[in-house]
């Protein structure tokens, strides 16, 4: 399987001929929400999670303010297609995607904890898709304490007509209360008296001619639109003491995780009031307290396998076949510093902010401050690949420690076909790195309808070292890009924390601010 | 069009309101559905009724729900077993819908409606129906498929059963865990139906992927179908084809297939017969019941005395009893629990001598544990090993067991024990029950939580009941009534609660002589708050008293307390009063 796309413009690199696939050529395609100039952001409208679902035909991002917005591809959707091959994760091969607004919702309110007299947010921490049926979309969306499991689905719109009770008021015995008749058009007789009326009075002995009663009539339903209506259909709460950092579906389609600072818990999508909590790694005394999860992803398709990172930057794999309780990890991910190398920030800079699996499970992606990490879940010496993101920024630790960006968590993800990877960084840029055997791929875009506007002034070629023999470790992207050696100051307030690839294809969906830009290649 | 007729105004509402805006209306009508069919008639109902419900099903899912349940009883109103295919089209429906528990009604509608029809419309319109939802783009309707298969496959010609088999060996390869998990789920089923010939082809290959399936939650399932299987299958076939499986699973890398495997073994054994137990199922058990995993030890625990029940003593003597003897002291409180719960079960089985020998210690062991519901569901079981060896041998830890348990700091440890209580004296006897545990009774109506206090009065009832009121006489109602001179209010109600309690059980002659006067007294008391429960219990003794003795003596306290500045004690008091009126007018 080839890049996908990738011919066209780019023609700046030019090993491309034998084995790693040609850098992509990104382009601008869409953007959501733009700002204009001058234009203040409102909080609320910051968008904070972003996902596509897993045919890539839709796409949901929530925001500060409790908001889900959902997005439909526009331009592969053929409503005859046959939706046992959408549940088998097709890939549609067309044009790029594009999108639309579908429809939002209010996922999440702000809300206040009178028991330990705290406030909840609203803001949405992450969004995953569930198994789509019957023409109806699920998905999970969670702030720091709840999740609520929600169904979109067209409803249609219906008007009822030919009412028993029209026929009454025609009759012109008005002694049973004719205002209410008057208004059982619509709302039929939910005044209230009626009601009870009709179950007091309807005993079952009540005794009907054998042929039924002709002058009975059946409301006559007549559609005329459908509307896109969501329903939460259940909400998991309660079961988390600190604030929730990630939730993930398994692939047995029943369960999913959820996972807050110390402790894992999984749940069955069908039972809202009880978990069972998978993970504890909370200190008895928590003044011994070093480390806590970060973030916790089910594989992809091994439904008895998950991994979670730390704050320590390890990722720990967890087999759920062997016991109830998983203190005990099955696989343990972490690089060894270099002796020598440690400042008050390494433990800082190493914490995990985002891990994903690759589709096809074997491999994990994870993010700390400064690098992307590629694991390969077979080897636990060190990562296969790390792409420098951050490392112009190791200068400046002091001043991201003083204004807290240093704790800023940066989200990563991996192409479908798991030849690249990309996440976001400052001043509204996000990178993509090739990470096949041979790449040198290393693109830094713009959030903006000008992706490539800064790589102008990007050194041609990126560096790159050759590692030890046994693990192919990559250090590239190491210099800083241009601009900031030209004295442009990065600027901390506008960073790229989400984004997404879309499943099947190379395009990109990352979140400025309030605005959603998408990219293809 | 003909006016509707005055007394069919309720029923047209209802009609009305399948279509209301609020749902409980709409729930409401769905629920009177057989009125409504009923009222149109069996015809109407056919031709207009069901069409309208198969057309109206984008219902919220608690009215679809009702739906899916009331079609299941439809078959009389349209018309009886002849007209029964017209309810499959709306239950069709319902079966492809995502929330499950819709889903699930729908399938045991069909399954109903479909094991009443005339065979030859099973065939014309049953069979189809299985065949569509089998073969149904999302995976709702072929989850629904796999629990119709039984019905639709006996009626069926040769070659639909063909079909049929080959049918449900699609769905389980389903792409879809959830599909392959039904069709585990009902494998047992399906397989019940199936010819013994197919049995040994068909099905055991279908049960064999599934037994390997990649997903631990279809190998669980997998699981349920060994012993449904099992039973199916000659002996022979089964330590052919079930026993090797059964025996992979109970060492399965997944603890959640080996907890199935523990709590399915016992029902193998009759299956497999005797040698295999012997040879095979008895390791297997063992080895469960000493399982890594803590979960496992507890299924295995729970199931130790049916498991023993069905193998020889012999066996479970040698085998069973080392690990059981281990579990005892596990290192988990719930395995220990789990084992509490039912060991007392094997007394009967292994009979005296090994009881005397084995078992009691670890009863004594048991009933020593640091975990108070270890102790306890020793203690609730006691009457099983009361018949085997008597009491004796155990009275003497068991003593030490229920004080402790009786002054347990948590209360719902306390509230448990009570409730055991009215069992112990029973086994144990009036005897010994007076030497130890009298004065146990009255120190929990002083306890400082309310139910506790609560369960207390209930209790001395229940011992009153159990010995007669001779013996309450004696060594229940003199304590009682001493502690109406406690100085806390809440004890003094506790005593009220007690005689409220008593009355109806000591009779009218104990009441009148020993009761009623403390009442009378109580109810001069200082504190409101016992003064109307005085005049609560005071009207509660009413009907037990004569009517002199209410004349002479309630009423005039009653009367006494109508005029207290308290307006809740007149409150009560009044409607005493009251109630002695109806009883001296009827």
């Amino acid at each position: 399987m080839d890049g996908g796309g990738g011919g066209g413009g780019g023609g700046e690199v030019a090993s491309a001929t034998a084995g790693p696939p040609a850098p992509l050529d990104w382009k601008f395609s869409q953007v959501f929400g733009e700002r204009t100039a001058g234009e203040e952001v409102q909080e609320v409208d910051i968008i904070s999670a972003i996902e596509f679902d897993k045919t890539g035909d839709h796409l949901a991002t929530g925001d500060r303010g409790g908001r889900v917005v959902l997005f439909e591809r526009t331009d592969s959707k053929e409503h005859g297609r046959n939706h046992r091959d959408l549940e088998r994760m097709d890939c549609s091969v067309g044009r790029h995607p594009e999108f639309r607004y579908k429809t939002e919702f209010q996922s999440h309110e702000p809300e206040f904890d009178y028991l330990k007299s705290l406030e909840i947010e609203e803001k949405i921490n992450e969004i995953r898709w569930c198994q789509a049926s019957n023409g109806a979309l699920f998905l999970l969306s969670t702030n720091d304490k709840t999740i609520k499991f929600w169904k979109v689905q067209e409803k249609k719109v219906k008007k009822i007509s030919d009412m028993n009770a029209d026929t009454f008021k025609g009759s012109g015995n008005g002694s049973i209360a004719s205002s209410s008749v008057s208004s059982g058009l619509k709302q039929g007789a939910a005044n209230g008296s009626y009601p009870d009326r009709s179950n007091n009075s309807l005993s079952n002995d009540l005794s009907f001619p054998p042929g039924g009663i002709s002058s009975l009539r059946l409301p006559v339903v007549t559609n005329y639109e459908t509307n896109l209506v969501a329903r939460c259909r259940r909400v998991y709460a309660h079961a988390h003491d600190y604030h929730i950092n990630s939730i993930s579906n398994n692939s047995d389609g029943e369960t999913f995780i959820s996972a807050d600072d110390l402790r894992v818990n999984l749940w069955n999508l069908e039972i809202s009031n009880q978990s069972f909590n998978i993970v504890d790694v909370k200190p008895s005394n928590m003044e011994d307290l070093t480390e806590v999860i970060t973030s916790a992803e089910f594989h992809p398709t091994h439904c008895n396998t998950l991994a979670y990172s730390s704050s320590k930057g390890s990722i720990r794999l967890i087999d759920l076949r062997q016991s109830a309780l998983c203190d005990s990890h099955s696989k343990l991910f972490e690089e060894h510093e270099a002796p020598g190398s440690r400042s008050f920030f390494t433990e800082i800079i190493a914490s995990i902010s985002d891990i994903k699996f690759a589709r096809n499970g074997r491999y994990i992606l994870s993010r700390d401050y400064m690098t992307l990490k590629l694991w390969d879940i077979n080897m636990d010496s060190g990562p296969v690949s790390t792409f420098q993101v951050h490392e112009y920024l190791r200068p400046k630790l002091c001043d991201l420690y003083e204004n807290d960006s240093i704790f800023d968590k940066f989200e990563c993800c991996l192409s479908g076909d798991g030849l690249r990877v990309a996440t976001g960084s400052y001043s509204n840029l996000f990178r993509v790195f090739g990470c096949a055997p041979g790449s040198t791929e290393a693109t830094t875009l713009e959030a903006s309808k000008n992706p490539m506007r800064r790589q102008v002034q990007t050194p041609s070629r990126p560096s790159r070292s050759l590692g030890s023999s046994i693990t192919r470790v990559v250090r590239r992207g190491a210099e800083s890009p241009g601009v900031d050696a030209n004295g442009n100051t990065f600027d901390f307030t506008t960073k790229l924390l989400h984004l997404a690839w879309h499943p099947s294809e190379n395009s990109i969906a990352c979140a400025a601010a309030n605005s959603l830009y998408m990219y293809y290649a | 069009m003909a006016m509707v007729d005055e007394p069919l105004y309720p029923i047209a509402v209802l009609i009305d309101e399948l279509k209301n805006d609020d749902i409980q209306l709409r729930l409401n009508s769905i629920r009177r559905l057989s009125t409504i069919a009923r009222a149109l008639g069996e015809e109407r109902t056919r031709k207009e009724l069901i069409p309208f419900l198969s057309e109206n099903n984008d219902d919220d899912d608690e009215v679809l729900l009702a739906m899916a349940e009331e079609l299941g009883v439809f078959i009389p109103y349209v018309g009886g077993v002849e007209h029964a295919h017209v309810l499959l089209p709306p239950l069709e429906t319902l079966c492809t819908v995502e929330e499950t528990c819709v889903r699930d009604k729908a399938v045991e509608s069909l399954c109903r409606v479909g094991s009443q029809m005339k065979e030859s419309n099973l065939v014309d319109s049953f069979i189809p129906l299985v065949k569509r939802l089998a073969a149904g783009e999302w995976f709702t309707a072929r989850v629904s498929a796999c629990g119709l298969c039984h019905i639709a496959y006996p009626s069926a010609s040769e070659m639909l059963k063909t079909e049929l088999r080959s049918i449900y060996s699609q769905l389980c390869q389903d792409d879809m865990p959830m599909v392959r998990r039904a069709a585990a789920a009902n494998l047992g089923k399906f397989a019940s139906t199936v010819e013994a010939s197919y049995l040994k082809s068909d099905i055991m290959s279908m049960f064999e992927d599934l037994t390997q399936d990649d997903q631990d939650s279809v190998r669980l399932l997998a699981v349920e179908g060994c012993a449904a299987l099992g039973k199916l299958l000659d002996p022979q076939d089964c330590v052919g084809h079930i026993l090797p499986v059964i025996v992979n699973f109970s060492q399965d890398k997944s603890w959640r297939v080996r907890y199935m495997v523990a709590n399915q073994l016992y029902e193998l054994c009759e299956a497999v017969g005797p040698e295999p137990t012997r040879t095979d199922l008895v390791p297997a058990y063992v080895r469960i019941l000493r399982d890594n995993e803590a979960e496992v030890r507890i299924a295995a625990a729970g199931k130790v005395t049916k498991f023993c029940r069905i193998v020889n003593p012999e066996l479970a003597i040698q085998h069973i009893l080392p690990c059981v003897k281990e579990l005892s002291s596990d290192s988990s409180q719930h395995v220990r629990s789990a084992l509490a719960s039912v060991i007392m079960g094997m007394a009967p089985v292994l009979g005296k001598d090994a009881t005397i020998e084995q078992l009691l210690p670890i009863f004594l062991s048991l009933l020593k544990d640091e975990f108070p519901d270890v102790r306890l569901n020793i203690i609730s079981k006691l009457d099983q090993v009361n018949q085997v060896i008597g009491i004796d041998l155990l009275s003497q830890s068991l003593l030490p067991a229920i004080v402790e348990l009786a002054e347990d700091r948590h209360w719902r440890v306390r509230l448990a024990i009570i409730e055991y209580i009215p069992l112990l004296a029973s086994q144990l006897g009036v005897g010994f029950f007076d030497d130890k545990l009298g004065a146990l009774c009255m120190q929990w109506l002083q306890d400082k939580v309310y139910s506790i206090r609560d369960a207390a009065a209930n209790n001395l009832k229940r011992l009153a009941e159990e010995f007669g009121p001779e013996w309450a006489m004696q060594h229940i109602v003199p304590q009682v009534l001493d502690m109406i001179n406690n100085p806390h209010y809440l004890y003094r109600m506790t005593v009220l609660r007690s005689i409220a309690l008593l009355a109806p059980v000591m009779g009218s002659e104990i009441t009148c002589s020993h009761l009623l006067p403390v009442m009378v007294t109580a109810s001069k008391d200082r504190v409101p708050n016992i003064k109307f429960n005085v005049a609560k219990v005071l009207q509660s003794m009413i009907p037990i008293v004569d009517h002199s003795v209410v004349e002479k003596s309630v009423r005039p306290s009653l009367v006494e307390l109508a005029e207290d500045p308290d307006v809740d004690v007149r409150f009560f008091a009044n409607q005493a009063l009251q109630s002695i009126d109806h009883v001296m007018m009827s």
